[in-house]
């Protein structure tokens, strides 16, 4: 599945969406819309569909185009994965560096890796413990 | 992958086996080495990610031909329990440039032994950048039809 992030990276590509967000419609109707060629935005409705931001509805001859509500909600589900990434470099670098300046050791292999068992990331629990 | 369910916000925990003077070091100065580097604003490869520990310090991208992208202000920082930053992209990953748009992301620090530290990493305020979208209509859209998306995108993210 194309990320969704780079789905969005391309400004045509984000015009396109903007306008299938507006209201269902064909790929006609946005180049009418927009300077762009059916041709480019046919290439970019494929991408906005890969990345499941945008889905197509035949109806007879012509190809109606709708923006996936979903998708939105994966937009948001890529802070969590973004952060979450983030805390898991954030570690290794944390445990190699510390152990480094603690024992000399180089970074990386076996020795970077924490002697006890680690937890991963997690999901905070409902209880808030605010300082 | 954990799955939040507060609907605004992504809450995440860890358990990192340095003290908490060490944690919260490498959190605001190996930044660099922290940050997912496919999310990227530039059009060229990033070649580093600058944080600036210090309140109105920026934190931004340097593409490799030089360019910079900042995303984000440093609100907060209280070594070596606290750092805030704000989170200025936008839905449409445009920059962000209404700080009342922003969403915020705190990261705290708390020792929990000698050599253990739980980090907290909470991304609040998500619904702040709900207005982002309107940003849109610039572009297509009218009016009408943003306002009726952003009340959809509203529901479903409170679903």
């Amino acid at each position: 599945m194309t990320d969704v992030w780079y789905a969005v990276s391309d400004s045509t590509r984000r015009q396109v969406l903007a306008r299938v967000a507006a209201g269902p419609c064909s790929v006609g109707e946005i180049a009418d819309a927009l300077p762009v060629s059916m041709a480019a935005v046919s290439q970019h409705l494929k991408i906005l569909r890969e990345a499941g931001l945008v889905s197509m509805t035949p109806a007879g001859r012509r190809r109606i185009y709708q923006a996936r509500l979903e998708g939105l909600a994966e937009l948001r589900a890529e802070l969590e994965t973004y952060w979450t990434q983030a805390l898991h470099s954030f570690k290794q670098v944390a445990e190699a560096s510390y152990l480094e300046e603690t024992t000399g050791a180089r970074p990386g292999g076996e020795l970077a890796r924490p002697h006890a068992p680690s937890e991963g990331v997690s999901e905070h629990s409902e209880q808030k413990e605010q300082p | 992958m954990s799955i939040t369910r507060e609907p605004t916000s992504v809450d995440l925990e860890i358990i990192v086996e340095v003290p908490v003077e060490h944690a919260f070091k490498v959190f605001t100065e190996d930044f660099d080495r922290i940050k997912p580097r496919e999310h990227n604003l530039l059009p060229v490869e990033i070649a580093e990610t600058v944080l600036e520990p210090r309140v109105g310090g920026r934190v931004y991208d340097r593409g490799v031909d030089g360019s910079t992208c900042q995303w984000a202000r440093v609100l907060a920082v209280d070594p070596p329990h606290r750092l805030v930053i704000s989170w200025d992209i936008a839905p449409d990953f445009r920059l962000e440039p209404d700080p009342a748009r922003c969403s915020e992301v705190e990261v705290t620090f708390t020792s929990v032994g000698d050599e253990q530290t739980r980090v907290r990493l909470e991304h609040r305020h998500i619904d702040r950048h709900g207005a982002g979208w309107q940003g849109w209509r610039d572009s297509a859209a009218g009016d009408r039809a943003w306002g009726l998306y952003l009340a959809r995108f509203r529901e479903l993210a409170e679903a």
